[in-house]
Parts: C-alpha cells; structure tokens; sequence
C-alpha cells in the first residue's frame, strides 16, 4: 500500500515536466525516474484488481497482498480475494451459464480465436510479466506466452467437434431414436498452478469455456499478474461478463468456500499441490456430488499437447429418447 | 368374480430351487463368510427365503485378493477376443435359464413377473451380449489406440432391479478387462448367486467375478479396500455421497448413479391415452422403485382434470398383488423399511395440505404393500415433491407455460431423468435441451438399452452406464 501512495504523490508532483516527460517512454523504472527534476518520464503502473461478472471490482474485503519477483522484488500489489468475492463470483458465472451454454459451439469458437488473438496482441507484456514473476530468460517467457497463445487456437478449434465426437446415435432394439450428445456440466472452479503461470492458467480455463461450462479461476499467489492481464484480454475478446471469473489470492482460502459451495458444480484441482488439502476440498465436494478432476500424482507438464481430457471432465452425456411411427 | 375379472394365474416357483443357506463367492468357490449371517426375506409374504452369509471385512479383503490374482495372471493377459467369448457365453446361459432368473427375481424382490420376464432379465441378457463385443474392439471406441483396464472393480448395487444392476455393473468392467467384488443389496443377494453359479457354468476362470453378500458395512469396506482401483454405486444420494468422500484422495475411478425427481412434463396438444399409459409406467413400474421414475406429474393447466380423470380410472384398473401371478402389474415393496419410508413420506404430503387419492384396492395381509397413490394440490415446497419417495406415489403440479415448466422441473438438486409429452417436434427438442437430465424420454417413458447411455446430472451422480459412453467408467482413459 505505500509503494502506490508514494507513486501517487509522486504523480502529482511532475505535471510541470510533463511535456518531456511524456516524450520519453523508454525511461528506466527506479527511484531516479521519481525525482521530479528528471526529463525522464515516470511509468504508469497497473493496479491488479479481480474480475467478476466483466467487471475489476477490488477485493470487497479490501485487502491486498505484495506480489514479488523469486529474487524478493516488490511487483505488485494484488488483490487478496475473501471468501464474499468468491460467492459473488459464482453468484456471476451462474448467471452467465445459460447464455454462454446455449450459445452455438461456432460463435464460442470465434470468442476463443478472439482470445488468442488479442493474447498474441499483448505479447510483449505477457512475457515481460511471466519474466518478472517467474524469473525467466527472454526466450523461455516468450515460449511460455507463445505456448499459451496457441493453446486457445486448439480449443478455440474443439467448441464445434467435442460434441460430435462424444455423440452417438445408439442402435436400440427397438422403434425408438435414440440419440447421446454431450451438454456442459455447469459452474466450474478452477484451481489453476501457480507455474507455469500464464500457460498454467490457460490450460485449466480454455478447456472449461470451451466446453460451454462458466469459471471461477483462482489465480494463485504471483499467477495472479499474469491473470489480471488475461482478464483484460477476456474483457476485450466479446467474452460476456461472468463466463469467466477470476480471483487472485489464496487457494487455501478459497478452496473451502469454492469446494463447499452449493451452486458450483464442478473442480478443477490442477493447482493444489498439498495431497491433504487437495483430498478435503475433495470431500467437501461430495456434499452437491461435484464433478473432481483430481491434481495429478506426478508433476505435470503443461507444455505437452493437452488431448481432450480437460475438455470432457466437465461435460454430462444426455440422451434423448422418441418413438420412430407414423 | 364378474365376467370380465381375472383367475389366478400364478407362474410356477418349481423351476428355482431356494437352498436355506447362501455363502460367499470368491475365487470361484462358494465358501463360507465369517461375518455372521441374515435372512432374504419374501416381500410378498414377509416370510425368510434363505440365511445368507454376512461378509466380514476380511472376506472382503480375501475377494478383493480373488480378484487381483485373477486380474494379473489370467484376466489382463487375455486376449479381448477371448473374454468377449466368456461373455457371449453368459448372455447365452442367461437367456437359457432366463425363467428361472424370472422367478427367482420375483419371489427376492417382489415385482410382478410380468416385468422380470419380459424387462429386468431380457435386458440383462442383452447387457452381456451387446458388452461381449465391445471386449475385442475396444481400441475403436474413441479412447485411443490402447485403451487398458483398470484393474480390481469394487461393486455395489441396490435392490430395485437387482439382476439388473448386477449386468450394467459386471458387463461393462469384464469386457474392458477387470475383474471384479460385487456386493449386491441385502435384501436381494438371491438372483446374483444364481449369477455365481452361472459364471461356474460358462467355466469363467476363478476369481475374475466375486460376490460378497452383506449390508452397509460390508459395501463401506469394499469400497475404502486400498487393493480396489474402481468404484462403482448405485443406490441413495446419500450413501453416493459417502462414498464420494472415503475415495477422495484415493487413485480410485468413481462412479455413481444415485437418486432422482424426475418430472414427467405433459402438454396440451399430447395424446392423452397415450400420455396416461405413459404415467403409468413412469410412476407404478416397478412399484415405483426407480431412480429414474417419473415421480412429478407436470401437467399443463387447461388439460388438467381431463387428464387426471383418464389416469384415475386407468389407475383403477391397475391389478396389485402376488408378484408371480401373471396378471399383476403393481407387485409388492421390497421391504418393511422402505414401507415405512414410502408411508412417512405419503403422511407428510397429507400433513402438508396435498390432496391424496388411491383407487379402491385390497391390499393382502402378509408381506409389504403400498397402493398406487396420487397426491393433486401439490406446491413445490411439499417434502412429497422434493424428496424421493421411491414408491408408487405421484405427486402432481401445474404450469401454463414452458418456460415454467422446465422451471419447475429444474427445481431440484437431481438430475436424472425427465420426459415430455407433446405433439410439436420443436417444443420436445427445446424442451430436451433445457432439461437438466441425464436421460430425457419424449413421448414415452422408462425404457432401457445396453446401448443407451444411463446416468444423472447434478446430485444424481456422475458416469454413465450403457454403450460407448459406458466404456469410460471401466477404462484407464
């Protein structure tokens, strides 16, 4: 909190240099860039806020927490989402849940392409924040970004095939028509890894929209620079409010209050590396009977070609059955 | 007797041959349980059938150990070819024996012979039949080029559709390559020992089935056995959902098909004859021991007292009474404990201000029986339209438009099941889509195939059992 009011201070003092200032936007960040005597200018840093329901509320809690780089420097402040802003989120992906499922698998498929490419739009800032929150080289964070780019077009690919590949026309002995097709399973929580961090969080959300399903993402620790960016990339990409919610924070905070939640229908534990905590966020789930995809015994390799696996976790078969007469 | 009335005409129980004590399955030999015993009971006549023996937990542990030796050295390393012809070969016997199979179901479980006859054991000859196929041509079902088995299935089922339950459990795991422990429900264990003995006779090579006969602890200690791969449960909400929390954490594949409230949505322009006949079997098969069973009549206003006035008089025809005659459609309740359920829950709906009608009907003396019931004046918040009675018990609401009706029919934490009465094509598939449910029949009802997929949205369960779909449960995929 006093690193933003000193740069708001800060702020206010340099209108006079500001034509120069402005001229200048290659200025190095650091203390001298403050001193309003320099012709450099100041940068105008982001305030990481979540995203609920399309919009960037602060946590309600008003709380927030120092987001640094593995060496210990200070990135950020974000949001620490309470136990209310997770309600509020579900409360906002279960609204959005009959529009975004009843939407036609082609139009989801242009919002997903649209993603990619207002992701691949931002590149450089996304790698730069994977950079600083990973502490990777130049060329690794810009695979990383590549790699979560490219994983949109995949699914953005997949909304108008999953259904037909999990559909069937089954031969009943008798004169009926009978036929299976895959319907989305409803709110699902995502718990996403906290590395990679970009790649991470697109790899547990793209498959879940994908599949007509609407998220609560939690982003956990520094992942959560990363996904505020990705939600102004969402908030840009024809998304509607609410089908994706994301909140940053604590994952043993909000695990429970997601976990035992009534009106979600789904978890998503690829992010809860403790086998403890992962096993009673499990259990609380089987009060509503969740659908729980389970974090992988091994460490999992989320540069791999994901498959379909995360695409049908979260999908229910229905079948409907007619009399075949005159 | 009028002109019109019925004789008797009950089917012969000379065919099955009840022995007074049943043991324990495993490793092919029938053998001793070390947990005590209890009695399978009549429902019709409320007399004891047999003592069955009680499987402790080390019986469970000693089956558990049938199945995994079973699994490594014979099971795993078959080729699919062969186990399809295994299982060709039971559906064969079963078809052989399918009277007997009849019969035996009736007299444990108290449904009219009419059904076990011509539903319950048909379908589970072809459930072994269509799941015989599928053991040699796995790798074509969509999972990948080599699709492998999970290895020991832990099994538990209920007593509605006891034989049943046992072919959509055992068919699926053995032609994808496990072996299997199933515990089938206390008061019905009687036709899946016939089953054991079926298995001796297609030479099924020991231990890839066993049956462990017991209550609720011997299912829990089968279920939390570590040396188990797979799960899985028919049966109550309730007991799904602690199932759902002994497996969390584990490595065990989980499925479950648990309770229901489907709502049987009848329209305007829908045939009545043809919707009355379809209430009748959605609420009164099976006495109403369905999960799927169409237990909230969601009738359009404007048609309301014609079509209740067909389903009164077509209820009054309905023949309640010795499950072995042929003649009977409405059989008896499989035990006193859920005549107590189905009675508490009906005294409720009557406390809560719903109306409630019967036919007129004598119900016998001994054994276990509920009269097909019809509540009308029925709110939403009734304990008679939210709970599952799990009886021969309809409740009945109203709507005037669809958007209400998918409304009311969504309003509830099951999801298993629904159907739709109407004429307009369009109206059924946009009713099918904003159904909630796992199985939707449109102008018609509780119907079953081994190659429809079965299984619930929401709070009843996950998984699917039947066809290609089903495969999935018993696959490492």
């Amino acid at each position: 909190m006093s690193e933003k009011t000193t740069a708001k201070k800060t702020a206010k003092k340099a209108p006079a240099a500001a034509p120069e200032a402005a001229a200048s936007v290659t200025a190095p960040v650091g203390p001298e860039a403050a001193s309003p005597a320099s012709p450099v200018r100041l940068d105008v840093r982001k305030t990481y806020k979540l995203y609920i329901g399309g919009a960037f509320p602060r946590s309600e809690s008003g709380r927030s927490y120092q987001v640094t780089a593995p060496d210990g420097t200070f990135l950020a402040n974000a949001a620490l989402a309470s136990r209310k802003d997770a309600r509020d989120a579900v409360g906002k992906a279960r609204g959005a849940f009959s529009g975004w499922s009843g939407a036609t698998a082609y139009l989801r498929g242009q919002i997903l392409y649209r993603i990619a490419e207002m992701l691949e739009g931002r590149r450089a800032q996304f790698a730069a924040e994977v950079r600083s929150v990973e502490g990777l080289s130049e060329a690794k964070a810009a695979a990383e970004v590549d790699a979560a780019i490219d994983r949109w077009v995949w699914y953005a690919g997949w909304t108008d095939k999953i259904g037909q590949i999990r559909s069937a026309a089954n031969p009943v002995a008798g004169p009926f028509w009978n036929v299976s097709s895959p319907e989305p399973t409803g709110v699902v929580a995502l718990f996403a890894p906290e590395r990679p961090a970009l790649l991470g969080l697109v790899s547990v959300l793209a498959p879940a929209i994908a599949a007509g399903n609407t998220a609560v993402l939690v982003a956990p620790d520094s992942a959560a620079l990363p996904a505020v960016t990705l939600a102004e990339v969402l908030a840009t990409s024809d998304l509607p409010g609410g089908v994706v919610n994301i909140l940053t924070g604590s994952p043993a905070e909000l695990g429970k209050p997601l976990a035992e939640h009534m009106d979600v229908d789904a978890l998503d534990l690829a992010g809860i590396a403790d086998a403890g905590f992962a096993t009673s966020l499990e259990q609380m789930a089987a009060e509503n009977l969740k659908r729980v995809l389970r974090p992988s015994s091994a460490p999992a390799d989320w540069t791999q070609a994901p498959g379909t696996a995360r695409l049908t976790a979260f999908l229910e078969t229905k079948t409907v059955w007619h009399p075949v007469g005159a | 007797m009028g002109i019109f009335d019925y004789a008797p005409a009950p089917e012969s129980r000379a065919i099955v041959d009840i022995k007074p004590s049943y043991e324990l399955f495993i490793g092919g030999e029938f053998v001793p349980a070390t947990g005590g015993a209890f009695k399978s009971v009549n429902p019709a006549t409320g007399e004891a059938l047999a003592e069955i023996g009680e499987a402790s937990a080390q019986d469970v542990d000693r089956a558990v150990a049938a199945a995994r030796r079973a699994y490594e050295e014979v099971w795993s390393r078959m080729p699919g070819t062969e186990r399809a012809k295994y299982l060709f070969r039971i559906a064969r016997i079963i078809q052989e024996r399918a009277r007997e199979l009849a019969v035996l179901e009736s007299i444990d479980n108290g449904k009219p012979i009419r059904e076990t006859r011509d539903v319950d054991v048909p379908l589970v000859a072809a459930h072994f039949f269509h799941y015989a196929g599928w053991a040699d041509k796995l790798e074509f079902a969509g999972y990948g080029p080599n699709p492998r088995a999970l290895g020991v299935a832990a099994q538990v089922i209920p007593w509605n559709f006891p034989l049943l339950m046992l072919a959509w459990k055992i068919a699926p795991a053995l032609a994808c390559g496990n072996t299997v422990v199933l515990k089938p429900a206390e008061t019905t264990p009687l036709t899946a020992l016939l089953f054991a003995e079926i298995c001796r006779q297609a030479d099924l090579p020991a231990g890839v089935v066993n049956i462990v006969t017991g209550a609720g602890e011997t299912g829990a200690a089968l279920v939390a056995h570590p040396g188990v791969d797979k799960v899985a449960f028919t049966g109550s909400t309730a007991v799904g959902r602690q199932i759902a929390r002994t497996v969390a954490g584990s490595d065990k594949k989980l499925t479950l098909e648990l309770g229901g409230k489907a709502a049987n949505i009848v329209f305007d322009d829908a045939p009545i004859d043809q919707a009355v006949e379809g209430i009748i079997d959605s609420i009164f098969f099976n006495q109403g021991q369905v999960c799927c069973a169409g237990s909230r009549l969601l009738v359009q206003e404007s048609i309301q007292d014609e079509l209740l006035d067909a389903l009164r008089r077509r209820m009054g025809t309905l023949r309640l009474g010795d499950p072995l005659d042929k003649n009977t459609d409405i059989g008896a309740i499989n035990s006193a404990e859920q005549l107590a359920r189905i009675t508490e829950l009906t005294a409720a709906g009557e406390a809560e201000g719903a109306e409630r009608w019967s036919p007129p009907c004598e119900l016998p003396v001994n054994g276990f029986w509920f009269a097909p019931t019809i509540f009308t004046n029925v709110s939403a918040t009734h304990r008679i339209a939210r709970e599952e009675i799990f009886g021969p018990v309809l409740s009945v609401l109203t709507f005037r438009t669809p958007d209400e009706a998918i409304a009311k029919a969504n309003n509830t934490p099951y999801g298993l099941s629904a159907g739709v009465w109407t004429e307009k094509g369009s109206r059924i598939l946009s009713m099918a889509k904003r159904l909630r449910a796992g199985v939707v029949w449109a102008n018609t009802f509780n119907k079953f195939d081994p190659t429809s997929p079965f299984g619930g949205y929401k709070e009843s369960g996950y998984g699917r059992e039947g066809g290609l779909h089903g495969l999935e449960a018993y696959l490492d995929v």
